[in-house]
C-alpha cells in the first residue's frame, strides 16, 4: 500500500507543478480540478488501510466541494456575472 | 481471490493517475492537457474506488465507494467542459499545430444567423 501512496504523491507533485509554472490561468484551474480528483483517491486508499468508513465521507464531500470549486473558477475565467 | 482483483485494479488505477498526470506535464496547451488528465484520472480514480469495495466487501465503505464513482463519473466530465469553454471564450489560442477548431466555426455560424 505504501507504494500506491508513493506514486500518488508523485501525481500530486506533478500537478503541483502545473499549478505553479503553467502559462495561464486555465492550466492552473485544470491543474486544480485534477489534484482534486486525486485527493479522492487517497481517501479510498486511506479508507482500505485502515478500514473505516470515515474517509470515504470526506471522499464525497471532497468530490462534491472540489466539482463546485471548478465551476465557479470557470465562470469566472468566462468573464462574466453569476447571474447571467 | 477478491484481494487479488482488488490488488489487480488498484495497480491499474493508480498506473492511470499517473499518466494522466504525466500528460498533464508534458502536453503543449492546455486544451491537450485537459483532454489526457480528465479522462485518465477520472477512470483512474474510479478504479481504486472499484478496488475498495473489492477490498472490504458491501459494507459501509464499499457502499460509500459506489456512491463516490457514480458522483466523479458525473461532474469531472462535467468540470472539465466548463473549463474548456471558458478558457476558449476568454480568448486563450490553441497551439500553433492544432488542425481544426469547430468550436469557434460554431460560433461564427451562430453570430452569421443572428
Amino acid at each position: 500500500m505504501n507504494v500506491y501512496i508513493g506514486l500518488l504523491i508523485v501525481c500530486i507533485f506533478m500537478c503541483l507543478f502545473r499549478v505553479g509554472r503553467g502559462p495561464t490561468a486555465p492550466d492552473r484551474t485544470v491543474a486544480i480540478d485534477i489534484l482534486g480528483t486525486l485527493v479522492v483517491g487517497f481517501c479510498a486508499i486511506f479508507s482500505i488501510i485502515t478500514k473505516r468508513d470515515l474517509y470515504m465521507n470526506i471522499g464525497i464531500s471532497w468530490a462534491l466541494l472540489n466539482f463546485i470549486g471548478t465551476l465557479a473558477l470557470a465562470k469566472y475565467l468566462e468573464g462574466r456575472g453569476f447571474d447571467e | 481471490m477478491s484481494e487479488t482483483i482488488g490488488y489487480i485494479l488498484l495497480t491499474v488505477g493508480v498506473a492511470f493517475d499517473l499518466f494522466g498526470c504525466i500528460g498533464l506535464v508534458r502536453l503543449p496547451d492546455v486544451y491537450n492537457r485537459l483532454q489526457a488528465a480528465t479522462k485518465a484520472v477520472t477512470l483512474g480514480t474510479a478504479m481504486i474506488l472499484i478496488s475498495v469495495l473489492f477490498f472490504t466487501g458491501f459494507g459501509a465503505i464499499g457502499v460509500k465507494a459506489l456512491l463516490c464513482i457514480w458522483f466523479i463519473l458525473i461532474t469531472s466530465p462535467t468540470a472539465a467542459h466548463a473549463i474548456s469553454r471558458a478558457a476558449h471564450r476568454s480568448g486563450i489560442k490553441l497551439w500553433d499545430k492544432s488542425v481544426s477548431d469547430k468550436y469557434a466555426e460554431d460560433r461564427e455560424g451562430a453570430e452569421d444567423k443572428v
